[in-house]
């Protein structure tokens, strides 16, 4: 199969088996994304399909023919990180990190998706990644930084 | 996850000829890839329906008609929507979560299967995933269970937040198979679990859900979903309730209550609503929402719970007035 990951085109003989998640990880060595539960539940696995954001580790990637990816790596220019990675970096929003590149890619999604008027709002739209280290306080701050 | 063929058919036609056997449609994935993980789900064939043209939400002479394939975020946030029948857009945008709700389309939605912990689990017995070998649940953990239309054999509730919403309001669903199109009320379309809780509904072998059609009710305007849960939110529900009235001068023209959480389908409440209609206090007519419930060890709270987010829905639409 054939699709796009952070704009560079890729083909793939796949197993019908294989999730993004494990086609991102194992097979394109791009292990940003995190697995964490593998089930839906957490939301490490989140990188944006067609702009979106979804969860990885519950997408076939035969069903991304022709589908573009956008995973953590593919979101600095270079040394110039995207203003939501500096961002986490200013807050201090992480902790053992292993949740952030799904907060990452959530937060850049939120940011256009508009609904981070408030910090209820902010919560509400973050609440699909999981922090077991609760750094949750400092991610809004993050995301309020990158929004103003 | 055991090996199957994949497909990804451009028409109805072409996912209709593939279908039926062990094949199983793939829209979002978010309950079959889940519970193909967990062996709880094994079709021998995928037939990704993505390409198909049933998105989109529009209007009609016979009311608003949602394609299957609509994402739950898309349809929550539609204006139509949001704004005639925000009790829709709210039970979606309660449930799971923004990637989720991008991924996942209502007809799935709908066909969403029930999150007892021992239907997901294969090392233990379950009536609904393999009939005759017991349910665990009876005896067993039960809190998040159900206490209205169970059996001796099932009481697993149905898990969608939408389709509580849907039942209040009188919706249908369109379905397409080989023999051709028919459309069944949602309140028809799901089965108690009686002795065979693994006929979950009438969706025939195969068989296609195309749109989902929800009649016009202006008043609906006045509608409101609240879920009540055991964290604030990405969480399923421990009781909700989907409520609408037609307010005139203060006092109750007609209403429509359904309750989630509660049920082994979403259960509509006419005793309810026959109540409200005839003047009775919000809290007369919400406590017939307990008849004929039979609660659990562990899950009796669900009663007077889902009375309560009764209570809160009709209380929130008294003071929008
Ligand atoms: C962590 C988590 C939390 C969740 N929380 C909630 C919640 O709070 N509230 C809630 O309501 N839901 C919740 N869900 C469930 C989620 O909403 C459903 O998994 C989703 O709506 C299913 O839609 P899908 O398009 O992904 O379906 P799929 O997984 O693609 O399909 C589901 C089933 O329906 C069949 N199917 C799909 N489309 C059609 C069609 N058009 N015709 C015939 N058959 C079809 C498939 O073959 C499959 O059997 C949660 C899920 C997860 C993983
Ligand atoms: S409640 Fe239903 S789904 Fe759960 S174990 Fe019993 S039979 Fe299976
Ligand atoms: S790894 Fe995908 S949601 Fe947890
Ligand atoms: S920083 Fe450790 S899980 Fe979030």
């Amino acid at each position: 199969m054939a699709f796009t990951v952070n704009g560079t085109p890729r083909r793939l003989g796949v197993d019908p088996r294989t999730t993004l998640l494990d086609a991102l990880r194992e097979r394109l060595r791009l292990t940003g994304t995190k697995k964490g539960c593998d089930r839906g539940q957490c939301g490490a696995c989140t990188v944006h399909v067609d702009g979106r954001r979804v969860l990885s580790c519950l997408t076939m990637v035969a069903a991304l023919e022709d589908r573009e990816v956008t995973t953590i790596e593919g979101l600095a220019g270079g040394d110039d990180l995207h203003p939501v990675q500096r961002a986490f970096i200013d807050c201090d929003a992480l902790q053992c990190g292993f949740c952030t590149s799904g907060q990452v890619m959530s937060a850049v999604a939120l940011l256009r998706e508009g609904h981070a008027r408030t910090d209820a709002e902010i919560r509400e739209a973050m609440s699909g990644n999981i922090c077991r280290c609760g750094a949750y306080p400092h991610i809004v701050e993050a995301v309020k930084q990158a929004r103003d | 996850m055991r090996a199957f063929d994949f497909a990804a058919p451009h028409d109805v036609a072409g996912a209709l000829d593939l279908a039926g056997g062990s094949s199983a449609f793939l829209a979002g994935g978010t309950t079959l890839v889940d519970l193909m993980k967990l062996e709880v789900m094994t079709p021998e064939q995928v037939i990704d329906i993505n390409r198909l043209p049933l998105r989109g939400v529009r209007q009609e002479p016979d009311g608003l008609r949602f394609g299957a394939l609509e994402r739950m975020e898309d349809a929550a946030r539609h204006p139509d929507v949001a704004g005639r029948y925000p009790v829709i857009s709210q039970a979606l945008l309660l449930s799971a979560s923004p990637q989720l709700r991008n991924m996942a389309s209502l007809g799935g939605n709908l066909l969403q299967r029930t999150r007892c912990g021992y239907f997901r689990d294969v090392t233990t017995p379950c009536n609904k995933r393999a009939p005759g070998s017991g349910c665990p649940a009876l005896h067993g953990d039960n809190r998040g269970h159900a206490v209205l239309g169970t059996s001796d054999s099932c009481v697993a509730t149905h898990p969608s937040d939408l389709a509580v919403a849907l039942v209040a309001l009188d919706a249908s669903v369109r379905l397409r198979g080989a023999d051709g199109e028919r459309t069944v009320p949602l309140a028809d379309f799901y089965l108690r679990p009686g002795d065979t809780p693994h006929q979950e509904n009438v969706l025939r072998l195969g068989e296609l859900v195309t749109e989902i059609v929800v009649p016009d009710l202006p008043w609906a305007a006045n509608s409101a979903y609240v879920k009540v849960r055991d964290r604030q939110s990405y969480e399923f529900a421990l009781a909700s309730a989907a409520v609408a009235v037609d307010l005139r001068d203060g006092r109750v023209r007609d209403a429509r209550v359904a309750v989630g959480g509660v049920g082994t389908v979403p259960w509509r409440l006419p005793a309810v609503e026959a109540a409200l209609r005839a003047g009775e206090s919000h809290e007369a007519a919400a406590a017939l929402a307990a008849e004929g419930a039979r609660p659990l060890a562990g899950n009796a709270f669900k009663v007077t719970l889902a009375q309560r987010a009764i209570l809160r829905a009709l209380a929130e639409l008294a003071e929008r007035r």
